[in-house]
Protein backbone atom coordinates (compact mmCIF):
# COMPACT_ATOMS: atom_id res chain seq x y z
CA UNK A 1 0.00 0.00 0.00
CA UNK A 2 1.46 3.33 -0.96
CA UNK A 3 0.20 6.69 -0.11
CA UNK A 4 1.77 10.49 -0.74
CA UNK A 5 0.71 13.76 1.32
CA UNK A 6 1.35 17.09 0.08
CA UNK A 7 2.32 19.44 3.51
CA UNK A 8 1.95 23.02 3.63
CA UNK A 9 4.57 24.93 4.34
CA UNK A 10 2.81 28.10 5.11
CA UNK A 11 0.24 27.17 7.27
CA UNK A 12 1.37 26.38 10.58
CA UNK A 13 -2.33 25.09 11.92
CA UNK A 14 -2.09 22.51 9.44
CA UNK A 15 1.18 21.08 10.76
CA UNK A 16 0.65 17.49 11.56
CA UNK A 17 -2.46 16.57 9.12
CA UNK A 18 -0.65 14.19 7.57
CA UNK A 19 0.53 12.55 10.38
CA UNK A 20 -2.72 12.54 11.73
CA UNK A 21 -4.51 11.05 8.31
CA UNK A 22 -1.67 8.77 8.52
CA UNK A 23 -2.26 6.90 12.24
CA UNK A 24 -5.81 6.46 11.05
CA UNK A 25 -5.41 4.52 8.33
CA UNK A 26 -2.64 2.34 10.18
CA UNK A 27 -5.48 1.84 12.91
CA UNK A 28 -7.69 0.67 9.99
CA UNK A 29 -4.98 -1.39 8.68
CA UNK A 30 -5.09 -2.79 12.29
CA UNK A 31 -1.21 -2.83 13.06
CA UNK A 32 -0.14 -2.93 16.61
CA UNK A 33 -0.83 0.36 18.57
CA UNK A 34 3.34 0.22 19.55
CA UNK A 35 4.24 0.19 16.13
CA UNK A 36 1.83 2.90 14.98
CA UNK A 37 2.57 5.22 18.15
CA UNK A 38 6.58 4.74 17.24
CA UNK A 39 5.59 5.31 13.36
CA UNK A 40 3.53 8.16 13.95
CA UNK A 41 5.60 10.01 16.36
CA UNK A 42 8.41 9.94 14.23
CA UNK A 43 6.50 10.71 11.26
CA UNK A 44 4.79 13.98 13.18
CA UNK A 45 8.12 15.15 14.09
CA UNK A 46 9.52 15.11 10.76
CA UNK A 47 6.41 16.82 9.50
CA UNK A 48 6.39 19.39 12.06
CA UNK A 49 10.58 19.80 11.10
CA UNK A 50 9.67 19.97 6.85
CA UNK A 51 7.12 22.90 7.75
CA UNK A 52 9.40 24.63 10.16
CA UNK A 53 12.74 24.54 8.91
CA UNK A 54 11.57 23.56 5.37
CA UNK A 55 8.66 25.78 3.68
CA UNK A 56 6.87 22.51 3.44
CA UNK A 57 7.32 19.51 1.24
CA UNK A 58 5.99 15.31 0.18
CA UNK A 59 5.83 12.56 2.08
CA UNK A 60 5.80 9.04 0.79
CA UNK A 61 4.56 6.00 2.80
CA UNK A 62 4.94 2.26 1.61
CA UNK A 63 3.19 -0.48 3.94
CA UNK A 64 4.86 -3.96 3.13
CA UNK A 65 4.63 -6.91 5.03
CA UNK A 66 7.86 -6.62 6.65
CA UNK A 67 8.11 -2.55 7.26
CA UNK A 68 6.25 0.18 7.19
CA UNK A 69 8.36 2.74 5.41
CA UNK A 70 8.51 6.89 4.92
CA UNK A 71 10.07 9.31 2.88
CA UNK A 72 10.16 13.37 3.78
CA UNK A 73 11.36 15.20 0.50
CA UNK A 74 11.65 19.36 0.80
CA UNK A 75 13.14 21.89 -1.15
CA UNK A 76 14.56 23.83 2.05
CA UNK A 77 17.88 24.99 3.00
CA UNK A 78 19.19 21.54 3.53
CA UNK A 79 21.14 20.67 7.06
CA UNK A 80 24.46 22.13 7.60
CA UNK A 81 25.98 19.75 9.66
CA UNK A 82 24.16 16.75 10.30
CA UNK A 83 25.73 15.03 12.97
CA UNK A 84 25.39 18.72 15.04
CA UNK A 85 21.25 18.73 13.79
CA UNK A 86 21.00 15.01 15.47
CA UNK A 87 22.38 16.38 18.77
CA UNK A 88 19.87 16.23 21.66
CA UNK A 89 19.05 20.12 21.64
CA UNK A 90 20.42 21.58 19.09
CA UNK A 91 17.85 23.94 17.20
CA UNK A 92 18.26 26.77 14.76
CA UNK A 93 14.51 27.38 15.22
CA UNK A 94 13.52 31.11 15.91
CA UNK A 95 11.74 31.97 18.93
CA UNK A 96 8.21 32.39 17.01
CA UNK A 97 8.75 28.92 16.64
CA UNK A 98 9.37 28.18 19.87
CA UNK A 99 6.24 30.29 21.76
CA UNK A 100 4.33 27.62 19.40
CA UNK A 101 5.61 25.20 21.16
CA UNK A 102 8.72 23.98 19.17
CA UNK A 103 12.07 24.51 18.53
CA UNK A 104 13.57 22.53 21.54
CA UNK A 105 16.43 20.29 19.24
CA UNK A 106 14.48 17.14 20.15
CA UNK A 107 12.66 15.96 17.23
CA UNK A 108 15.79 14.48 15.32
CA UNK A 109 16.98 12.43 18.03
CA UNK A 110 13.57 11.52 18.26
CA UNK A 111 13.04 10.22 15.20
CA UNK A 112 16.24 7.95 15.77
CA UNK A 113 14.85 6.44 18.79
CA UNK A 114 11.77 5.51 17.57
CA UNK A 115 12.85 4.03 14.32
CA UNK A 116 14.69 0.82 13.37
CA UNK A 117 16.19 3.15 10.09
CA UNK A 118 17.12 6.46 9.30
CA UNK A 119 18.69 8.00 6.78
CA UNK A 120 19.23 11.49 5.73
CA UNK A 121 20.39 12.68 2.74
CA UNK A 122 20.50 17.05 2.15
CA UNK A 123 22.42 19.55 -0.10
CA UNK A 124 22.58 23.42 1.41
CA UNK A 125 20.13 25.54 -0.69
CA UNK A 126 18.64 22.38 -2.42
CA UNK A 127 16.81 20.33 -0.59
CA UNK A 128 16.42 17.21 2.15
CA UNK A 129 15.46 13.84 1.84
CA UNK A 130 14.67 11.92 5.56
CA UNK A 131 13.90 8.09 5.35
CA UNK A 132 12.57 5.97 7.96
CA UNK A 133 11.56 2.78 8.41
CA UNK A 134 9.67 0.65 11.25
CA UNK A 135 9.81 -3.25 11.02
CA UNK A 136 6.13 -4.25 11.91
CA UNK B 1 -7.97 8.50 39.01
CA UNK B 2 -10.69 9.40 36.87
CA UNK B 3 -11.30 11.86 34.50
CA UNK B 4 -14.07 13.32 36.79
CA UNK B 5 -12.19 13.53 39.67
CA UNK B 6 -9.50 15.53 37.76
CA UNK B 7 -11.90 17.78 36.34
CA UNK B 8 -13.12 18.33 40.12
CA UNK B 9 -10.05 19.15 41.62
CA UNK B 10 -9.24 21.26 39.33
CA UNK B 11 -11.99 23.07 39.13
CA UNK B 12 -12.33 22.76 35.45
CA UNK B 13 -14.89 22.52 32.99
CA UNK B 14 -15.39 20.53 30.59
CA UNK B 15 -15.28 21.69 26.78
CA UNK B 16 -15.78 18.54 25.22
CA UNK B 17 -15.92 14.52 25.75
CA UNK B 18 -18.38 14.74 28.84
CA UNK B 19 -19.19 11.05 28.12
CA UNK B 20 -15.89 10.21 28.56
CA UNK B 21 -15.16 11.31 31.95
CA UNK B 22 -14.97 7.81 33.55
CA UNK B 23 -11.74 7.18 32.41
CA UNK B 24 -8.63 6.85 34.38
CA UNK B 25 -5.54 8.46 34.49
CA UNK B 26 -2.70 7.46 36.59
CA UNK B 27 0.10 9.43 34.96
CA UNK B 28 0.30 13.20 33.70
CA UNK B 29 2.66 15.65 31.89
CA UNK B 30 2.47 19.24 32.16
CA UNK B 31 4.93 21.19 29.31
CA UNK B 32 4.36 24.16 26.88
CA UNK B 33 6.65 22.61 24.61
CA UNK B 34 4.97 19.89 22.36
CA UNK B 35 8.88 19.15 21.29
CA UNK B 36 9.03 18.21 25.00
CA UNK B 37 5.45 16.24 25.67
CA UNK B 38 7.22 14.38 22.00
CA UNK B 39 10.25 13.38 23.81
CA UNK B 40 9.56 12.47 27.05
CA UNK B 41 5.82 11.14 27.35
CA UNK B 42 5.92 7.41 27.77
CA UNK B 43 2.45 6.48 29.69
CA UNK B 44 0.98 9.68 30.78
CA UNK B 45 -2.07 10.07 29.53
CA UNK B 46 -3.01 13.62 30.72
CA UNK B 47 -1.37 16.71 29.15
CA UNK B 48 -1.70 19.85 30.67
CA UNK B 49 -0.96 22.84 28.98
CA UNK B 50 -0.92 26.77 28.72
CA UNK B 51 -0.56 26.56 24.88
CA UNK B 52 -3.44 27.25 21.96
CA UNK B 53 -2.85 25.94 18.87
CA UNK B 54 -4.09 22.75 17.22
CA UNK B 55 -0.77 21.05 17.42
CA UNK B 56 -1.79 20.50 20.94
CA UNK B 57 -4.32 18.57 19.83
CA UNK B 58 -2.24 16.30 17.54
CA UNK B 59 0.64 15.96 19.42
CA UNK B 60 -1.73 14.57 22.50
CA UNK B 61 -3.09 12.24 19.32
CA UNK B 62 0.23 11.07 18.50
CA UNK B 63 0.76 9.87 22.41
CA UNK B 64 -2.24 8.31 22.71
CA UNK B 65 -3.35 10.44 25.55
CA UNK B 66 -6.81 11.18 26.81
CA UNK B 67 -7.40 14.28 27.91
CA UNK B 68 -6.24 17.40 27.96
CA UNK B 69 -6.38 20.78 30.19
CA UNK B 70 -5.60 24.02 29.32
CA UNK B 71 -4.42 25.99 31.94
CA UNK B 72 -4.79 29.79 33.55
CA UNK B 73 -8.63 29.80 31.81
CA UNK B 74 -7.25 29.41 28.36
CA UNK B 75 -10.34 29.20 25.82
CA UNK B 76 -9.63 26.67 23.28
CA UNK B 77 -10.91 27.71 19.84
CA UNK B 78 -13.34 25.83 17.69
CA UNK B 79 -11.06 24.65 15.77
CA UNK B 80 -8.77 23.12 18.52
CA UNK B 81 -12.44 21.68 20.02
CA UNK B 82 -13.32 20.19 16.80
CA UNK B 83 -10.19 18.25 16.32
CA UNK B 84 -10.21 17.04 19.98
CA UNK B 85 -14.03 15.61 19.60
CA UNK B 86 -12.88 13.77 16.31
CA UNK B 87 -10.08 12.28 17.88
CA UNK B 88 -11.80 11.42 21.27
CA UNK B 89 -9.93 13.70 23.52
CA UNK B 90 -11.31 15.28 26.42
CA UNK B 91 -10.94 18.61 26.28
CA UNK B 92 -11.00 20.63 29.97
CA UNK B 93 -10.65 24.46 31.19
CA UNK B 94 -9.10 25.41 34.82
CA UNK B 95 -8.91 28.75 35.97
CA UNK B 96 -5.37 27.43 37.82
CA UNK B 97 -1.87 27.98 36.76
CA UNK B 98 0.04 25.24 35.43
CA UNK B 99 2.17 25.08 38.84
CA UNK B 100 -1.26 24.64 41.09
CA UNK B 101 -2.88 22.77 38.91
CA UNK B 102 0.29 20.09 38.87
CA UNK B 103 0.71 20.05 42.44
CA UNK B 104 -3.11 19.34 43.64
CA UNK B 105 -3.21 16.38 40.77
CA UNK B 106 0.08 15.22 42.22
CA UNK B 107 -1.43 15.70 45.69
CA UNK B 108 -3.84 13.80 45.15
CA UNK B 109 -2.21 10.62 43.81
CA UNK B 110 -1.11 11.14 40.26
CA UNK B 111 2.19 10.79 39.03
CA UNK B 112 4.79 12.40 36.58
N1 LIG C 1 13.88 19.37 6.90
C1 LIG C 1 14.83 20.18 7.40
N2 LIG C 1 15.38 21.15 6.62
C2 LIG C 1 16.33 21.96 7.10
N3 LIG C 1 16.82 21.90 8.35
C3 LIG C 1 16.33 20.96 9.17
C4 LIG C 1 15.31 20.04 8.75
N4 LIG C 1 15.04 19.20 9.76
C5 LIG C 1 15.83 19.58 10.78
N5 LIG C 1 16.63 20.62 10.43
C6 LIG C 1 17.68 21.27 11.26
O1 LIG C 1 18.08 20.40 12.29
C7 LIG C 1 17.85 21.02 13.58
C8 LIG C 1 17.44 19.97 14.60
O2 LIG C 1 16.16 19.41 14.23
P1 LIG C 1 15.25 18.79 15.38
O3 LIG C 1 14.00 18.31 14.77
O4 LIG C 1 16.07 17.81 16.15
O5 LIG C 1 14.97 20.03 16.34
P2 LIG C 1 13.99 21.28 16.12
O6 LIG C 1 13.06 20.99 14.98
O7 LIG C 1 14.80 22.50 16.00
O8 LIG C 1 13.18 21.29 17.48
P3 LIG C 1 12.07 20.20 17.95
O9 LIG C 1 12.10 19.09 16.97
O10 LIG C 1 12.47 19.79 19.32
O11 LIG C 1 10.77 20.92 17.94
C9 LIG C 1 16.80 22.08 13.31
O12 LIG C 1 16.79 23.11 14.26
C10 LIG C 1 17.21 22.56 11.92
O13 LIG C 1 18.30 23.43 12.00
MG1 LIG D 1 11.98 19.18 14.95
Amino acid sequence: MDISYNVNGDDFTRAGEASSKFKKALKQVGFDAEIIRRVTIAMYEAEINMVIHAHGGVIDCKITPEKIELWFRDKGPGIENIDLAMKEGYSTAPDNVRSLGFGAGMGLPNIKKYTDEMKIETELGVGTTVYIAVNV
Amino acid sequence: MTLKEVCEILEANVVCGQDNLDIEVKMACGSDMMSDVLAFVKNQSLLLTGLQNPQVVRTADMMDMHCIVFVRGKEPTEDIIELACDRDIVLMQTPLRMFTACGRLYDAGLKG
